[in-house]
């Protein structure tokens, strides 16, 4: 449980450096657009998420929609690293 | 005002080592991208590109030559001697002679200029940890090398520079080309682009952006992916309609109008403004209305956004007229030239008004209901064209659109 915890925590600051705002503003249930990160800003959090777990991210920006990483709330950004990081743990 | 007409074309591509060969190939609906080879390859998550396969520099270059050339250098040789035979103003390696060759010059586009020879050295410092390059490293990487190894081949001592637009270069450069033989600057230009990108380094960076397709460029597609890089390089000779005519030269095409405009709101997210008033500006450069151009070579690189606000900026321009003509990507097969694309995407437009056949857009599977256009989808068709309208939309918001007529005498 402390590891979900602390990956949750790392994936919240990064998208709160990108957004500017202090982390307890960065709450699942927001969407990255409600944050006022654009799509650049999506490229870097992606990037900002690989470097700091050391993951490869599915990401395409042309395809934001499809299956691969969901993007959609900052919840569900965390839910899907918690599965890259399980997976590389394997 | 001067005229300008095109009187020679030369080409390296994917798609094939001469305009006849890439004729044939975009006539064939044929699709050149493929696994790419370079170096390092398990290290990159873009695997495929639009390589220039079975190209032999000894071929074409002596040992001492190619010291000096980089790949896209080498291109635009190859390209550039190709489209200076065809005009019948000189050879290889021929210089032109007297006042002509002060009056003509040389203007290109590329984006990466010497890419691989970047690449290439920073290994050597930085992987291999060696203390010393090639002493020549700097004369091949420099983006005027190109348009330097062109000059010096045919003795052009007029206005000569390159341009470097990332993805509209080319279109920048042959519209700089086209005002300087109208403005009287100059008689004779050869211009286009040349690119050679597809290294390690040069594929890494594109790939940051997470705008690359994996399977294949499928432009307006609703099921596109993104951009495949390609290399190469289209090279041109435009010369003052006048001088062709005097001396009896074959006039492929004229170039009729060019606009250019800036976005001014975003480095790399594509705007509909920009877009709609560079190809206002070229329709209005060619004193010819919307409804006059039958064809137009799209900028369509397989992006999410570009096809889309591509596809609205033309409806801007040309409202309903748009229904009723095609409007192709031949990116969907020799991929994404960078700067040199738009020189290799004026060939489908000389296609289309010298042999009236019009490229399709290959690899297209399903209509984007957000793009009402008739992309010619997967085979080329039969049809006269008599104005064509070439885009090129760069990052940075730089856009650049030529237009080109058929000729049929004066």
């Amino acid at each position: 449980m402390q590891q979900i915890d602390d990956i949750s925590e790392r994936v919240i600051a990064i998208i709160a450096e990108q957004a500017m705002l202090p982390v307890e503003e960065v709450t699942p249930d927001l969407q990255l657009s409600d944050l006022g990160i654009d799509s650049l800003g999506i490229v870097e959090c992606i990037f900002g998420i690989e470097e700091n777990f050391g993951i490869t991210v599915p990401f395409n920006a042309n395809t934001p929609d499809q299956p691969g990483f969901d993007i959609s709330s900052v919840g569900a950004i965390i839910a899907e690293v918690e599965k890259l990081v399980a997976r590389k743990a394997a | 005002m001067r005229r300008v007409a095109i009187t020679g074309a030369g080409t390296i591509n994917p798609l094939g080592h001469d305009v006849v060969q890439t004729y044939a190939a975009m006539q064939a609906g044929d699709c050149a991208i493929g696994p790419l080879t370079c170096r390092d390859l398990d290290r990159l998550s873009v695997q495929i590109g639009a390589e220039v396969r079975g190209f032999d520099p000894d071929a074409h270059f002596s040992r001492s030559a190619r010291t000096l050339l980089d790949r896209f250098s080498q291109f635009a040789l190859v390209a550039g001697r190709e489209a200076m035979v065809q005009s019948g103003l000189s050879a290889p390696g021929l210089a032109l002679s007297g006042d002509m060759a002060c009056r003509a010059g040389v203007v290109l586009g590329t984006a990466g200029g010497g890419n691989t020879t970047v690449d290439e050295n920073y290994r050597t410092v930085y992987e291999a940890g060696k203390n010393r390059v090639h002493p020549f490293v700097v004369p091949r990487l420099m983006h005027n090398a190109a348009t330097a190894q062109l000059a010096m081949e045919f003795g052009l001592k007029g206005p000569s520079y390159t341009v470097s637009t990332a993805c509209a270069s080319a279109n920048h450069a042959m519209g700089q080309a086209f005002h300087l033989i109208r403005g009287g600057a100059a008689d004779v230009m050869m211009t286009g682009g040349s690119e050679a990108m597809l290294c390690f380094g040069g594929i890494k960076a594109w790939e940051g952006l997470r705008v690359m397709a994996q399977d294949t460029c499928r432009p307006f597609s609703r099921d596109r992916s993104g951009m495949v890089q390609g290399e190469g390089s289209a090279v041109f000779v435009f010369e003052d309609m006048d001088h062709a005519l005097a001396r009896g030269a074959d006039i492929l095409a004229e170039v009729a109008g060019f606009g250019m405009s800036s976005d001014a709101s975003d480095i790399v997210m594509p705007d509909i403004d920009g877009p709609s008033r560079a190809m206002r500006a070229a329709l209005q450069d060619a004193g010819l209305p919307p409804d006059a151009v039958d064809y137009v070579n799209a900028h369509g690189t397989g992006t999410a956004a570009n096809d889309r606000v591509e596809a609205q900026a033309l409806r801007r321009v040309l409202g309903d007229h748009l229904d009723r003509i095609p409007v192709s990507s031949t990116k969907s097969m020799h991929g994404h030239l960078i700067g040199a694309t738009s020189a290799v995407e004026l060939l489908a437009g000389l296609m289309a008004l010298r042999e009236g056949v019009i490229a399709p857009t290959i690899n297209f599977s399903e209509a984007d209901p957000e793009i009402a256009l008739d992309v010619v989808p997967n085979q080329a068709r039969r049809g006269q064209v008599d104005v064509v309208m070439s885009n090129a939309f760069a990052f940075g918001g730089l856009n650049a659109v030529l237009i080109l007529k058929r000729w049929s005498g004066l």
